[in-house]
C-alpha cells in the first residue's frame, strides 16, 4: 500500500513538472516599455554613441539596453531573431545596401513615414539624397542613414617622396607608382586592398565604375563586359603583381588595413570611414606618413562609390516602437550627428557637412578627398539585389581568380552566367 | 454526501489504476516530451522544409516542391559534391592521425613514470581550449608573412609556406589543427581502456617469449579493439560535424575558393547567407542520412566482429 501512495505522489509530481515546463515555453508579449533595446554593430560610431547614451537616458527618462556585435554575428542574429518575429529588438543598426532590401521585403523594418512627418524639427529633408534613397523601400522610408563612406586612396608620403613620385591621379599612374615603390623597397608591397571573394566586391566596385563597367545593366548581368574584365584584371593584377608575398585570399578590411598600418604596403584603397585605423598612432605605425587622395581616374573618370554604410531602423515586431523612435530621433539629430562627425565619423546630414565644425576633425586632405568623391560618387557599391550575400560571392569570383594569377576572362564569363541565372531567379 | 465521496474515490482509483498499468509510459513521459520538442520536431520540420522552396524569410509563404531540391543538390557538382569530398577528407584525415597518435601517446603514458601527472595535464590542455580561440590562435600562427610557423621553418632554411591562405593547403592545415586539438580525447579514451585490460594475457605472452611488438600487435590491440571502435565512432561523428575551427579560420563559404567548405559550412551558408531554407534543409537531411548510414555500417561491422 505504501508503495502505491509513493507511486501516486511521483506520478503527480511528474505531471506538475511537465505542465510547468510547457508553461515556461510561452514568452511574454512585446509591450511598450521604458527600456529601449538597441542592437548595434561594432563600429567607431557605436563607440562614440555609447558615451553619449547617458545624455539620452537623462533627457527622456528611458533606459537603453545595448547589444553590440561584429558584422557577421549581427547579420546572423537578425536572421534568426527577425525570422522568428522577435520583439526583443526595438532599434536595429543595419546595412541598407547589404540587408535593406531583404529586410524591407520580409517586413522586418517598420514604416517610418508618419513619424518623419510628425518630426518636422528633426527634418528628414536634411539627409543627403543618395543615402536617403538607400533607406527607402518602395517609396516608404524604413531607415535613417547613420554613416556614409566612399573609397579613397591611402598612401605613404615617405615612400612616394623617396621614389620622387607625385600622388597618382589616374589608375595607370597608380599601377606605375606601385611598381616602382615595390621594386625600390623589398619587403614592402606596392599595393594592398581587400582580397576576400565577398569582402573585396565593395572596394572593387569603384574600379569597375571607373573603368566604365557595372554589375548589371537594366536587369541583365554585365560582369563579362570588356570594361568589367579590364577592371577585374586591374584589381586582381595589382595585388597579384605588387601585393604582399603569399597573400591570403580571405582578407577583409581588418586584415588589409593591418598590412598597411604595419608599414608593409605603399598604397591602399578602402572605405574613408576606416581612416582612424591608419591615422591614430595607437593603431598604426605609419600615422605620421599617411596621405589621402580621391579615388584615381580610370578610362571612365573617377567614379568611387559614395554610400550610406549603416542606418538605424525600427523592428516591426517590436511593441516598443514609440520609444525606439525616440532613440533614433536623438541619435540622428543635428546635434548628435555633429558630435559624432566632429569625432571623425562621416554622417549623412547636409547641414552638418555645411557647418565648418562638421569637417574640422578630418585631416584636410581626407575631407577634400571625401568631398571630391561625393561629387563623382555612385550611390551603391554592390549589386542592387535582395540576396546580396549570394550575389557578392558570384561577382567576387573573378577578383580572387585575378589575385591568384588565374584566367580572369574565363572567370568573368562563368560569373556572368551564374549572375544572370541568379537575377532571373530573383526577378521571377 | 457519502455518494459523492464514493464517486471521488472511484475516479481517483480509476486514474491510479490507469497510471499503474502504464507506469513506464507515465514516468518516461517528461523525458519523451522533452526529446520530442527539442529533437524530433526540428528534424521533422527540417525534413518538411527540404521539400519546399522556402527562402528569404521562414515566415514568408512557400510552396511544396517535392523532390526538386534533392534533384538540384544531388546534381550540384560545384558546391555539394566537393563539400562531401572535403567532409570525408577532413574526417578521414583527422581520424587516422588522431587514432594512431592517440594510441601511441596512451601507450607511452600507460606505465607509471616520474612527472606523469604533469605530462598528462599538458597533453590534455588543447582539449579544454575553446575552439574559436584555437582557430584564432592558429590563424595567427599560420599567417604567411608574420606568423610563427613560417618563422620556425626559416630557422631550418625551409621556404615560407602559404598554410591557410592557399586553397591547396588550407584543408590539410585544418586537419592538423583538428589533430592537435582532439588527439588528447582519443588518448584519454584509449588510456581508460588500457588500464582496464587484464594483465594475464600479456604475462602469458611474455612467458611464451613474445617481444614487445608482438605483445602489442597480437595481445594488447585486439583486446583494446572495442575501446578503439568507441573512440573512432565518437571522434568520427564529432569530426564530421566540425564547424567552429573551419569557420573561425576561413569564415563564410569556407574561403574565397570554398577550399574548406564542408557540408556543415555549406548548409550554414545556404541558410544564413543565401536565406535558402529549403535547399539548406535538403543538404542537412542528406548529411544526416550519410551519418546514420555510416554509423549503421560501423555497427554492422561491430556485430560481425563480435560473432
Amino acid at each position: 500500500m505504501k508503495h502505491r501512495v509513493a507511486l501516486k505522489a511521483a506520478a503527480l509530481a511528474v505531471g506538475v513538472l511537465t505542465v510547468g515546463a510547457l508553461a515556461g515555453c510561452t514568452t511574454s508579449g512585446g509591450e511598450a516599455s521604458d527600456v529601449v533595446r538597441v542592437t548595434l554593430a561594432n563600429h567607431v560610431w557605436t563607440d562614440l554613441i555609447k558615451e553619449k547614451i547617458p545624455e539620452f537616458e537623462e533627457q527622456t527618462g528611458l533606459t537603453v539596453e545595448l547589444t553590440q556585435l561584429g558584422e557577421d554575428q549581427l547579420s546572423d542574429q537578425y536572421n534568426v531573431k527577425l525570422n522568428a518575429g522577435t520583439d526583443e529588438i526595438d532599434v536595429m543598426m543595419y546595412r541598407p545596401l547589404q540587408e535593406g532590401k531583404l529586410f524591407a521585403q520580409n517586413g522586418y523594418l517598420a514604416e517610418l513615414d508618419d513619424r518623419i512627418d510628425a518630426a518636422s524639427d528633426w527634418d528628414w529633408s536634411d539627409f543627403q539624397a543618395g543615402p536617403a534613397e538607400a533607406t527607402t523601400y518602395e517609396d516608404t522610408v524604413v531607415g535613417v542613414p547613420l554613416v556614409t563612406e566612399s573609397e579613397v586612396l591611402y598612401y605613404r608620403t615617405d615612400l612616394l617622396e623617396q621614389a620622387g613620385l607625385e600622388v597618382p591621379t589616374t589608375l595607370a599612374e597608380l599601377e606605375n607608382a606601385a611598381k616602382l615603390v615595390s621594386e625600390a623597397n623589398p619587403g614592402v608591397a606596392g599595393f594592398i586592398a581587400r582580397t576576400g571573394r565577398s569582402a573585396a566586391v565593395t572596394q572593387f566596385s569603384s574600379y569597375l565604375f571607373s573603368f566604365g563597367g557595372d554589375f548589371s545593366e537594366q536587369g541583365t548581368a554585365a560582369v563579362n563586359s570588356p570594361e568589367a574584365v579590364e577592371a577585374y584584371e586591374y584589381y586582381g593584377g595589382m595585388i597579384h603583381k605588387y601585393g604582399p608575398q603569399n597573400v591570403s585570399t580571405d582578407m577583409n578590411w581588418a586584415e588589409a588595413s593591418a598590412i598597411f598600418a604595419q608599414g608593409q604596403a605603399a598604397f591602399y584603397t578602402d572605405a574613408s570611414s576606416l581612416y582612424q585605423n591608419l591615422a591614430l598612432p595607437e593603431n598604426s605605425t605609419v600615422s605620421d606618413k599617411l596621405g589621402y587622395a580621391p579615388f584615381p581616374e580610370g578610362p571612365a573618370g573617377s567614379k568611387p562609390y559614395s554610400i550610406p554604410a549603416w542606418a538605424l531602423g525600427l523592428n516591426s515586431g517590436s511593441g516598443n516602437q514609440d520609444n525606439g523612435w525616440k532613440f533614433i530621433e536623438w541619435a540622428t539629430s543635428f546635434d548628435t550627428v555633429l558630435a559624432t562627425q566632429e569625432a571623425g565619423v562621416p554622417g549623412a546630414r547636409t547641414s552638418v557637412w555645411d557647418d565648418p565644425a562638421g569637417t574640422s576633425s578630418f585631416p584636410a586632405a581626407l575631407a577634400a578627398a571625401i568631398q571630391a568623391n561625393a561629387q563623382n560618387g555612385v550611390g551603391y557599391d554592390r549589386p542592387l539585389v535582395v540576396n546580396v550575400a549570394e550575389a557578392r560571392e558570384i561577382v567576387g569570383d573573378p577578383i580572387v581568380v585575378g589575385i591568384t594569377g588565374g584566367d580572369v576572362p574565363a572567370a568573368a564569363e562563368t560569373a556572368e552566367q551564374k549572375f544572370q541565372a541568379f537575377l532571373d531567379d530573383e526577378n521571377q | 454526501m457519502s455518494q459523492v465521496a464514493h464517486g471521488d474515490v472511484g475516479a481517483w482509483e480509476k486514474t491510479s489504476r490507469w497510471v499503474n498499468r502504464r507506469r513506464k509510459w507515465v514516468f518516461a513521459a517528461p523525458a519523451m516530451i522533452f526529446v520530442a520538442l527539442l529533437l524530433v520536431f526540428p528534424v521533422v520540420w527540417t525534413l518538411y522544409l527540404s521539400f519546399t522552396n522556402s527562402k528569404g524569410s521562414v515566415r514568408a509563404p512557400f510552396d511544396f516542391t517535392g523532390f526538386e531540391n534533392y534533384f538540384t543538390v544531388l546534381t550540384d557538382t560545384e558546391r555539394f559534391w566537393p563539400a562531401v569530398g572535403r567532409t570525408a577528407y577532413f574526417t578521414g584525415g583527422a581520424l587516422v592521425f588522431e587514432v594512431i597518435l592517440g594510441i601511441a601517446i596512451a601507450l607511452l603514458l600507460w606505465k607509471p613514470f616520474k612527472g606523469e601527472r604533469l605530462v598528462r595535464v599538458a597533453i590534455l590542455l588543447p582539449l579544454v581550449a575553446t575552439p574559436v580561440a584555437v582557430g584564432m590562435m592558429w590563424r595567427l600562427i599560420f599567417e604567411p608573412n608574420i606568423g610563427f610557423a613560417n618563422e620556425f621553418l626559416s630557422w631550418f632554411g625551409i621556404p615560407a609556406q602559404p598554410w591557410l591562405s592557399s586553397p591547396d593547403t588550407a584543408l590539410s592545415t585544418l586537419v592538423f589543427v583538428d589533430v592537435w586539438q582532439w588527439t588528447p580525447m582519443v588518448t584519454l579514451i584509449i588510456l581508460a581502456g588500457l588500464t582496464a585490460l587484464p594483465e594475464e594475457p600479456d604475462e602469458a605472452a611474455r612467458v611464451d617469449g613474445a617481444n614487445w611488438w608482438q605483445r602489442l600487435w597480437y595481445v594488447t590491440l585486439p583486446l583494446l579493439a572495442p575501446t578503439i571502435t568507441a573512440a573512432v565512432v565518437l571522434r568520427g561523428i564529432d569530426a564530421l560535424k566540425t564547424f567552429d575551427i573551419l569557420y573561425a579560420t576561413k569564415g563564410k563559404g569556407g574561403g574565397s575558393f570554398h577550399e574548406v567548405e564542408t557540408l556543415n559550412i555549406y548548409a550554414y551558408g545556404l541558410s544564413f547567407d543565401y536565406n535558402r531554407y529549403g535547399q539548406a534543409s535538403t543538404v542537412l537531411i542528406l548529411f544526416f542520412l550519410m551519418i546514420i548510414g555510416l554509423i549503421w555500417i560501423l555497427s554492422l561491422r561491430k556485430k560481425a566482429a563480435n560473432k
